[in-house]
């Protein structure tokens, strides 16, 4: 099964996204998390009234964890659930066999 | 409280939280919330029988019923009274806290359908997949799981002890039924664990998750409640509701700005702001990366019939935690404007009580004093019930894994009865509980944020290497998994013992200690508060040791069977 072209391409498929993303999201905290820490003049400045870079910042990482597991779900769904369904119909009608011939 | 200081929007400074009316229907709906609860645990008696009813709740949950309870799971009384009470005292840095809790769970949502299709019950499963011998890793898996849950559960108690001795108004001095300030914590200790223990050892999982989705519902109930009345109060103007909290914390614009509370510079003194500041990078990543290792988080993607079941209730928990934790902005910073500083120090000094005390203002500009007692009593119980429903999860997590993982795999060498199994988890959820009330009498005097701290930074350091390595690296072994569980465990230990948060931190204008210990006492070696910034990279780097001094040749045939189970779910259950 491993050698499957497909589950070949649906383990592919799955690291092609998640470690991007995860390298993605985890790189732009620690940038938040070090500004936070390091930039705090940067972080104070005002931009709207009494809402500051540090504010928006914030609040982009909510809109960017949202976002994420949006996508996330919309590739899982559309890309692998349709793969893995199909091989693990097989892979267990395969069980089914040779419980059967035993 | 005079109307005047009503009309102004600011408590009196006074004992009164609550009153004497507001303290009997506080208690009413204590009562109502206990009996639901337990109505709830009565009907899921009778609908659990085996294994996958105890541990998993019969499998049968939807995606949405269990993002519910894995956000009932996860927003702990920390979350709610804690985050609120630090953004109203300090500012901006509480926010910190609600930014790490959510990015948290994207880590969860990209490793759900592995964890999910490689294991049955327990974060242990997925670990011992890859093993020849089962026993060492179950066993060090169990250890890191009861370590993690005993120090939140710790945490949640002590919490529910100091809140509800302060919900109900008790001051020291003052008697409540005959009971003092000191007895009445005590008392609330013994009668929250005792409800623990009935909820878990009767209700199982399905029972758990029941009262956790109740929980969740009510706490996302009462703070929108809240949000909105504190946003109209504003004109649903931020930046208005923003410079209002700025000017009434007395700290102006620094208010809004990270660094009041960490990361502190200290002027004259450059080793200590090097410090501060690595140990906000610290916490920050304990934040970030230990959710992941929670196990009582892990044991909940087994509720769901399948791996797409359990991406959706991620999926839902991220959506719901989301909103709660943008609302805490709006309690915080409403507390701090509409509370004021003054009269949330005066009620509780680390601010634990901000949220009740907002809920006292805004009610009674609704309908007077009736009105704030009866807002207040509603939120009492809705922090009443976030403790409930976190600390049953946590005890489920660690009496599964005692019984499924040391008694069944390494005791019985996986071939016990299921009957006797199950028996096993309910007994272990009685010790447990047991235990933790004992602890938690003992500890009702500590600080709690710290215990919460450490819990996710060991579940950072020694359960998370151990899961990722697992799933993704194709030479890791039994003996790289046990490693690292031990390694990451002990070395957040250590580090804790050793640091300030134990001795030797004393404020430097009243000379009085910050530490566990007294003033005087000095063993702190490590200067860093948050142990992750070291334990995790040693966590990490004793997996990978271990693994590679194993003599146990590495198992291609079992990563490969692993990786086809944890992509497809063949063969899950």
């Amino acid at each position: 099964m491993r050698l499957d072209p497909r589950f070949v391409e649906l383990r592919a498929s799955f690291r092609r996204f998640i470690i991007p993303a995860t390298l993605g999201f985890l790189s732009w905290y620690l940038l938040y998390v070090m500004l936070s820490t390091y930039a705090r003049d940067f972080m104070g400045q005002r931009l709207l009234g009494d809402i500051n870079v540090a504010m928006l910042l914030g609040l982009l990482q909510f809109v960017t964890t949202f976002l994420i597991a949006r996508r996330y779900a919309r590739f899982a769904a559309a890309r692998l659930d349709p793969i893995s369904a199909e091989l693990r119909a097989e892979l267990e009608a395969d069980d089914e066999e040779r419980r059967a011939t035993r | 409280m005079t109307a005047r200081a009503l009309a102004a929007g600011r408590l009196a400074a006074g004992p009164d939280l609550g009153g004497s009316a507001g303290r009997t229907l506080t208690i009413a709906l204590f009562v109502a919330l206990v009996i639901v609860t337990l109505g709830i645990t009565v009907w899921a008696r009778r609908n659990t029988s085996g294994r996958d009813d105890f541990y998993a709740g019969g499998r049968a949950f939807s995606g949405l019923q269990n993002g519910l309870a894995l956000s009932g799971d996860y927003m702990s009384a920390a979350s709610f009274l804690g985050i609120a009470g630090i953004i109203a005292l300090s500012g901006y840095d509480g926010f910190l806290y609600s930014i790490g809790f959510l990015v948290a769970w994207l880590l969860t949502l990209v490793l759900v359908e592995m964890m999910r299709n490689s294991g049955r019950f327990t974060m242990a499963d997925v670990l011992s997949s890859r093993a020849r011998h089962q026993a060492p890793v179950r066993t060090a898996a169990a250890v890191s799981t009861l370590t993690v849950s005993v120090f939140y559960l710790l945490a949640q108690m002590v919490g529910a002890g100091a809140l509800v001795a302060l919900l109900l108004g008790i001051k020291p001095g003052e008697t409540f039924l005959g009971m003092s300030a000191g007895q009445a914590k005590v008392a609330t200790i013994v009668v929250v664990g005792i409800l623990m223990i009935v909820y878990v050892t009767f209700g199982g999982m399905k029972g758990t998750t029941w009262v956790q989705i109740v929980k969740a519902v009510l706490l996302m109930g009462g703070t929108l409640l809240m949000t909105l009345l504190v946003l109209g109060r504003f004109g649903f103007n931020i930046s208005h509701m923003l410079g209002s909290a700025a000017q009434a914390s007395g700290k102006g614009t620094p208010f809004l700005e990270p660094g009041l509370k960490y990361g502190k510079v200290v002027p004259g003194n450059g080793f200590q702001t090097v410090v501060n500041k690595l140990d906000l990078i610290s916490l920050g990543l304990a934040l970030v990366l230990g959710t992941a290792g929670l196990p009582h988080i892990l044991t909940r993607f087994y509720t769901v019939p399948n791996a797409r079941a359990a991406r959706t209730s991620v999926n839902w928990a991220i959506g719901i935690i989301g909103v709660f934790y943008l609302m805490t902005l709006a309690l915080g910073f409403g507390a701090a404007a509409l509370v004021g500083h003054k009269a949330i120090v005066a009620q509780d000094e680390a601010g634990n009580a901000a949220a009740p005390q907002l809920a006292q203002v805004l009610g009674s500009w609704i309908a007077g004093e009736t009105g704030g007692a009866i807002l207040l009593a509603f939120i009492a119980a809705v922090a009443f019930a976030t403790i409930l429903a976190v600390i049953a999860g946590l005890v489920l997590a660690s009496s599964t894994s005692l019984a499924h993982d040391y008694f069944g795999h390494v005791l019985m060498f996986g071939r016990p009865r299921e009957s006797q199994e199950v028996a096993v988890a309910r007994f272990a959820a009685f010790l447990i509980g047991a235990l933790a009330i004992v602890l938690a009498i003992f500890a009702q005097n500590l600080n709690v944020a710290f215990l919460v701290a450490l819990a996710f930074a060991i579940a950072a350091s020694a359960n998370l290497p151990a899961i990722m390595l697992s799933l993704f690296w194709r030479r890791f072994n039994a003996k790289g998994a046990t490693w690292g569980i031990y390694g990451g465990l002990l070395s957040s230990l250590v580090l804790v013992f050793f640091s300030p948060v134990v001795s030797g931190k004393i404020d430097p204008v009243t000379h009085a200690s910050e530490s566990l210990f007294p003033a005087g006492i000095d063993f702190h070696l490590f200067p860093l508060e948050n142990p992750s910034l070291v334990s995790i990279p040693i966590g990490f780097a004793c997996a990978i040791i271990g693994t590679l001094t194993s003599r146990e040749p590495s198992d291609p045939e079992k990563y490969a069977e692993l990786q086809v189970r944890a992509l497809t779910g063949a063969g899950a259950q």
